[in-house]
């Protein structure tokens, strides 16, 4: 069995050199272009079908707001709902604590294998190497998740971990690996996406008749009934809901919401946000456990890992509001390029590039230069469909990267240094800010760059490359704006203009 | 009606000619233009990058350069929107951090008066026809921050349609960005790098003589890009193109 | 993955039983705790109902005739690949149910227990009629053919049946593991036109399946394949009203 060796971020590079390498990446490229630009112009007309799309985006951004600033009350009134319904409610503080009820609570069903819905909790904690490490064999059952685990690969986005996959590489992986896992692939399987999904029903059939324990997280927990909500398409996820005996969600704090009523915002949002789709083709929502029906015992393990500490942040806390849609994804061009694992993380993209250095801090080099790895295009904040600014939260968590500042670590509140490697940058900023601050100076700058401009290199040496490696510099003309304007009094004393292009 | 230009250092040091449209344009339209001399840089390659402290100088050099003026005309949506949506941020920010409301009143006083060029001419001064002449085939490509910071929409458009002789080409994916944003350039050259090259090959494929911008930073990301490529289309600031006339042809 | 945490609890520690499952209570008394110094920006007075949400979105769009919901919901079921049959008359129901079993060769149908007796009058009694009881398992499921079910409200702008799990629908497997369901709408009152309509209209203590056409994914380049886990047909009946409603 393969589903011992599991792929994990630990270790991975910076952004900048990670997209270095897979921007190079020709085939992985073509595969990105075309799946984010399909699900573009899809995700934009389902938008448009709905005339109060800006207010339904305002709803979903308040009522998030509300449940975040009293985040205690509401996760209480869960807890006691979810109770009286029959379920059992486990807290865990971080990712450790968590993989470890989750394992106990396998064990205690005597149980080996567990069937699991696609969950981005579990992939944020690492639940099925944890698992694996106790001897428990996790099955995914996501379609993307599956090819993913088959190919001892790791998730590269939110919605479609094996986007990164085209139908040629699934085939191949289906072919090569479904046979150590279980049903092997039909003999002759075409790259026809039909036949695929074929494939991978025939494969996990007979897990799900036989799964006695199934594990997935939740979009939604509502406070006021109990009540949990899985949004999904294959199926896959309502067999883990209803055929097992035992069912473990795992799932942020942040995924409550107050009011049943609540969910009429969201499950408008959410599906033409993530699949284009007036509404995905399956929604199960259960409170607790219900008579000879489904599963007989329900445990949800609430899960911080870093929550709290993005919440201590007022900025950055708007952060939580996220419905894993990726349509932030979808229409980044720095994703598109660089490709999900670039990011390090199970969140890649703008979200994650302002998740991941909330939840894990900006310590390591990999984190501390998430919040650069944007150009600040704005596509992202624009289809978020809870407004989340994710252009202001990165350059809020670049702040705080090269000054340092207050945070919170773990529930504690601390003060952070700069991370290491900016003393360079910063103190060009510090002399860049001084001439600008100095425009005497400034236009000593210029006159001197402009009696020098016939000596200027086409090609810059040291770090100037990273520009002329790839791009010609501009030409420095021979008299700047400000000079231009002392010597003609604003254009109005003769001369006008030099040709200066 | 009497106006401050703000030319930003992008253009003050490397492309003065956009700053000289500016003055051509808006004199033309009836316009007295100013141009304080203790203007500099809006902030924005230090505060994107995270230095938001190095960057309060300059927020409150920029409120001071423009008290005597009620308008500040800007050839840039990136600047523009630097100063709309950052600097109220950061005199936020410093009061938060227990420093009074200075910074606050500052971004205040600078935020109202501030207009991106095509914004002025369309909301304040009400013209989109400018009388201007161009005799090209050009394409567009919206920049970022004025497309959704500033949210210009089809006022760029709109002058542009207006000018005699000039032949607008549509560009596709125009709404993506030319992967240029600052520091993010050189950070991030890999994928900075790309994103340009693809938006250049765009640009080519339309047969355009020149791609116009709102933005000579982006202008030159993607001037630079399209001449590594030997790409011939040649790079232009909107502003030129409304200063040039069938007399005064840029 | 994530580095210790030094206010983590130990699960063995004294104290640290649990509220409602393992070793956890610690943990709950710690994020909480974290959660309030997380959020000490928010007064103290503040109650959660002062945080303003503005409901401005439509509780429905656009304006309709009930027959004009109706057909939307037709419409919106056809485009997500659901097979729609429009029978106005309910006599003609049973006709249509038997003459769909036999087109699709199922040998056999699981039955909710609540489902109206007339609807399979006229299935022959060749075609096996398997109860949804608990006794059943997921296997003997999966050698069902077809599953017919009612259903607790349509929803028009999303093309979407919600399962409630009534006696007209049965338990949820019996609606997953068959690989074809035909699901029967009484139009008008079952129909409404938006979500929040639905979710007016459901009770949140009962387990709810929303379905939009068959099962389906997007996982391969993000383009829709229908067919995967779930029934791969989904056929549904528009029916008008029977006087009688649910028998």
């Amino acid at each position: 069995m393969s589903g011992t060796h599991q792929a994990t971020y630990l270790g991975m590079p910076a952004f900048p050199r990670a997209a270095d390498a897979s921007t190079r990446n020709t085939q992985l490229r073509a595969n990105l272009r075309h799946a984010t630009h399909t699900i573009r112009a899809k995700r934009a007309t389902a938008v448009a079908e709905l005339d109060d799309w800006s207010r339904l985006r305002a709803a979903g951004a308040a009522i998030k707001d509300r449940t975040l600033r009293h985040l205690d009350h509401y996760l209480e009134r869960l807890e006691s709902a979810v109770t009286a319904a029959g379920g059992h409610v486990h807290w865990a503080a971080d990712a450790d604590e968590a993989n470890r009820i989750v394992t106990e609570l396998v064990r205690a069903t005597g149980e080996r294998e567990v069937v699991k819905v696609k969950s981005m909790a579990t992939q944020e904690i690492g639940l099925n190497g944890a698992l694996a490490t106790a001897g428990i064999t996790a099955y995914e059952t996501d379609l993307a998740e599956l090819i993913v685990q088959l190919g001892d690969d790791l998730p590269s986005h939110i919605l479609v971990p094996a986007i990164h996959r085209n139908r040629g590489e699934i085939r191949d992986i289906f072919t090569e690996k479904m046979s150590q896992w279980g049903r092997p692939a039909p003999p002759g399987l075409t790259d026809a996406p039909a036949d695929l999904a074929e494939a991978a029903r025939l494969h996990l059939r007979e897990k799900f008749l036989n799964a006695k324990v199934g594990i997935s997280g939740a979009n939604f927990m509502v406070a006021e009934t109990g009540t949990l909500v899985v949004v999904e398409s294959e199926g896959n996820g309502r067999m883990c809901l209803t055929l097992p005996e035992t069912l473990i969600s795992v799932v942020g704090i942040e995924k409550v919401v107050p009011t049943f009523q609540d969910l009429e915002v969201f499950l408008q949002l959410l599906p033409r946000s993530s699949t284009a789709e007036r509404m995905n083709p399956y929604t199960s929502t259960w409170t607790g456990t219900t008579d000879a029906d489904g599963p007989r015992a329900f445990h949800l393990v609430l899960l911080d890992n870093g929550r709290t500490d993005t919440l201590a942040d007022t900025v950055g806390r708007q952060a939580l509001r996220c419905i894993r849609c990726s349509a932030c994804l979808n229409v980044c061009p720095v994703y598109e390029r660089a490709g999900g694992h670039a990011y390090g993380s199970a969140y890649p993209g703008p979200i994650g590039a302002i998740l991941t250095p909330q939840l894990r801090g900006t310590q390591s080099e990999l984190d501390a230069s998430l919040p650069y790895a944007s150009s600040l295009c704005g596509a992202c904040y624009e289809v978020c469909p809870v407004a989340i600014d994710i252009p202001e939260i990165l350059v809020h968590l670049r702040e705080r990267v090269v000054e340092g500042g207050p945070v919170s670590v773990r529930g504690t509140r601390a003060v952070i240094k700069p991370a290491k490697g900016h003393a360079a940058e910063r103190a060009a900023m510090r002399a860049a800010r001084w001439a600008l601050d100095h425009p005497r100076l400034l236009r000593t700058g210029q006159r001197l760059a402009s009696r020098t401009r016939r000596f200027h290199p086409r090609r810059l040496p040291g770090p100037g490359r990273a520009w002329s490696d790839t791009r010609e510099l501009p030409r420095v003309p021979e008299e700047s704006f400000r000079d231009w304007w002392q010597r003609t009094g604003g254009g109005s004393r003769t001369e006008g203009r030099k040709k200066t292009t | 009606m009497r106006v401050a230009l703000f030319i930003t250092c992008v253009n003050d040091t490397l492309y003065p000619r956009t700053g000289q449209a500016v003055v051509t344009l808006l004199r033309r339209l009836g316009v007295e233009v100013g141009f304080p001399e203790a203007q500099s840089c809006c902030g924005q390659p230090q505060f994107n990058t995270g230095y938001r402290h190095e960057t309060e100088p300059l927020l409150r050099r920029y409120a001071t350069a423009f008290r005597d003026y009620a308008y500040v005309v800007t050839p840039s949506g990136s600047c523009a929107a630097m100063v709309r949506d950052n600097y109220p941020r950061m005199g936020a920010k410093a009061a938060a951090e227990g420093r009074g409301q200075e910074l606050a009143d500052a971004a205040a006083e600078a935020v109202p008066k501030t207009y991106e060029l095509t914004e002025f001419l369309t909301d304040v001064l009400k013209v989109t026809d400018v009388g201007a002449y161009y005799p090209h085939t050009v394409t567009y490509h919206p920049t970022c921050h004025g497309l959704r910071m500033l949210k210009l929409g089809d006022r760029p458009r709109s002058l542009l349609a207006a000018v005699k002789g000039l032949n607008l080409v549509e560009l596709p994916g125009a709404e993506e960005c030319c992967g240029f944003g600052g520091t993010f350039a050189v950070k991030n050259a890999a994928v900075s790098a790309a994103m340009g090259a693809d938006k250049a090959r765009n640009i080519t494929a339309t047969g355009a003589e020149a791609v116009c911008t709102l933005d000579n930073s982006c202008q030159m990301h993607i001037g630079g890009t399209l001449a590594r490529q030997g790409s011939t289309v040649r790079p232009v600031h909107l502003a030129e193109i409304l200063a040039s006339t069938e007399g005064d042809v840029w | 993955m994530t580095p210790p945490d030094p206010g983590s609890p130990n699960p063995g520690a004294p104290g640290s039983g649990a509220r409602s499952g393992p070793s956890t209570r610690n943990s709950r008394a710690l994020v909480m705790a974290r959660i309030r110094r997380a959020l000490a920006d928010v007064p103290r007075a503040e109650t959660p109902g002062e945080v303003p949400v503005e409901r401005t979105y439509h509780r429905v769009h656009g304006d309709r005739t009930p027959a004009g919901t109706a057909d939307l919901l037709a419409e919106n079921l056809a485009d997500y690949r659901a097979i729609v049959h429009r029978t106005d008359a309910p006599s003609s129901l049973p006709a249509l149910i038997a003459r769909l079993l036999a087109d699709r060769g199922a040998t056999s149908v699981a039955v909710p227990p609540g489902l109206p007796d007339r609807w399979l009058s006229a299935v022959p009694d060749a075609v096996r009629r398997v109860p949804d009881t608990a006794e059943l398992t997921p296997h003997d499921l999966d050698a069902v053919s077809s599953v017919v079910t009612g259903c607790a409200v349509a929803i028009a702008e999303t093309g979407t049946v919600v399962l409630d799990a009534a006696p007209d629908q049965g338990r949820r497997r019996i609606t997953l593991v068959p690989d074809h369901h035909i699901c029967v709408i009484r139009v008008p009152d079952q129909v409404v036109g938006s979500v929040p309509e639905a979710l007016d209209r459901l009770d949140p203590a009962r387990p709810l399946t929303w379905i939009s056409g068959p099962s389906a994914t997007s996982d391969i380049e993000l383009d829709r394949v229908e067919g995967v886990h779930g029934p791969r047909t989904l056929e549904v009946i528009l029916t008008g009203a029977e006087s009688a409603g649910r028998s």
